[in-house]
């Protein structure tokens, strides 16, 4: 209730607002519900949605995959730290942009370069969070499931995953954000389709209208992704601790 | 069994020193010693958990152990019939049932960990010990930090338990009248570096113990050790 009476509030400010920039500075709400009703009758919206969606699930994927694995090694063994630390220091204050640039110099125009830039931006973050957690790790319950031989696979399954969970989560929480921002310049770079395609057509035609059109609609898809996928695992994650409020 | 800290100063202590017995097959052997002598070094090197030591261990090869550790250390992600299961996936359903019974832990089957008292912990952990049905039982001061009334209860059942599951185990404790209720044999450990400096068998069965059998081991371990205020901590 409180969500909605804001998010009326919101679109109550907008209206406002665009009454006085004016339509070519900020167009109304109405205009760019009609602007993305236009683009869906069309097909045009859900072509670039499901082009810019791929490569944010796939770029998210790698990273979080990846990062993680590197992440746990890192925090587990101290050569590992030593030797990754300096790289991901660099990783970390690299410019997303220098990254994409020099992933389409080296790479050449294509899907794997673009997805790649993504990953790699996203890629040290999760290191992070994940080397965090896995200092953290509870070295009895490490000594138990080696008492109890429990096979390698399980514990890592049953005994460490369960704890690096709210380091992960936390990762994938800021990283889907992230990965979405960082795909749109990627297409706007160099890809020929995509929402970031898109604004950056709009943006050469000065077309504010359509650039809303396109951001709204996708900031829609990711918070329906939030909300039926995020979030319920999230709780899913958590059953087991008590409940406090 | 022999056992050597690095100070930080680099010089090497030794904290166990010709530490050496023989548990018979079945044998409940009960390790009474004050905090800080080095008991549960001496368990973490049986457990396989510290390689970092001289002398040598024999029986050793593809042994199951069971363990309970000073804290209950159960995945708290876990229900308590999920925590047995992981590591006891051969257990069957009537012996789990039977094992939760005994211990009191049958209505709190699928309860997680943060929902138990400290005393319902320590139960989950014995059961867990014991589903793996182990050829070792290690039981690292399975009671400390616990009231009497409950420590005696629990007690009991761990009685009962070794008594209906016979399993060689290793008890360590630093209070006496726990190891006289539970043990067959008793190891006394003192000084520094720690060695067993006298070795105790108790003739009568567990469940036969009276009063004045109990306070005649006592009598017996003071008689050989100076043991600090039984209750503190």
């Amino acid at each position: 209730m409180v969500r909605l009476a804001s998010l009326v509030l919101f679109v109550g400010i907008w209206f406002v607002a665009a009454l006085l920039a004016g339509d070519r500075m900020l167009p109304g709400p109405a205009a760019v519900l009609a602007n993305v009703l236009g683009e869906a009758a069309s097909g045009a919206l859900f072509v670039n949605l499901a082009a810019t969606l791929a490569r944010v699930l796939l770029a998210f994927g790698l990273a979080m995959v990846a990062g993680t694995a590197l992440g746990l090694l890192m925090g587990r063994i101290t050569l590992a730290d030593r030797l990754g630390d300096p790289w991901l220091v660099v990783l970390l204050n690299l410019p997303a942009l220098v990254v994409i640039v020099l992933a389409y110099i080296w790479g050449g125009l294509t899907e794997v370069a673009g997805i790649a830039a993504v990953a790699v931006n996203k890629l040290p973050n999760t290191i992070v969070m994940v080397r965090e957690g896995a200092r953290a790790l509870d070295p009895g319950l490490d000594e138990m499931a080696r008492v109890f031989a429990m096979p390698r696979w399980k514990a890592f399954r049953h005994v460490v995953l369960p704890q690096l969970a709210p380091y992960i989560a936390a990762a994938g929480r800021s990283g889907l954000s992230l990965v979405w921002k960082i795909v749109l310049v990627v297409e706007f770079l160099g890809r020929p389709n995509g929402v970031g395609f898109e604004i950056g057509i709009a943006f050469q035609l000065f077309d504010v209208t359509r650039i809303l059109a396109y951001a709204l609609a996708f900031v829609a898809v990711m918070l329906v992704i939030e909300t039926l996928l995020v979030q319920p695992l999230e709780r899913h994650a958590a059953r087991w601790r008590i409940r406090t409020a | 069994m022999q056992k050597s800290f690095s100070r930080p100063s680099g010089e090497s202590v030794d904290v166990i020193r010709d530490v050496g017995f023989t548990l018979r097959h079945g044998e409940v052997g009960g390790f009474i010693g004050p905090s800080g002598c080095g008991k549960t070094t001496m368990l973490r090197i049986i457990a396989g958990l510290d390689r970092n030591y001289r002398g040598s261990i024999s029986g050793g090869a593809g042994r199951r152990l069971g363990m309970v550790f000073q804290e209950p250390r159960l995945l708290p992600w876990r229900t308590v019939e999920d925590n047995v299961r992981l590591v006891a996936p051969q257990v069957s359903e009537i012996e789990l049932s039977a094992l939760l019974e005994v211990l009191e832990l049958a209505p709190h089957r699928s309860h997680y960990p943060g929902e138990l008292s400290l005393g319902l912990a320590r139960r989950a952990a014995l059961a867990r010990a014991f589903a793996v049905d182990p050829d070792l039982l290690i039981l690292d001061e399975p009671f400390v930090s616990m009231d009497d009334a409950l420590a005696a209860r629990l007690r009991d059942e761990l009685a009962l338990l070794v008594d209906r599951h016979p399993v060689t185990t290793l008890l360590v404790t630093h209070d006496v009248e726990e190891a006289a209720r539970l043990a067959d044999r008793l190891f006394l450990l003192a000084g520094r570096p720690t060695r067993i400096v006298a070795e105790l068998t108790i003739p009568e069965p567990r469940n036969a113990r009276s009063a004045e059998v109990i306070a005649s081991i006592r009598s017996a371990v003071a008689r050989r050790i100076a043991m600090p205020d039984q209750h503190a901590p």
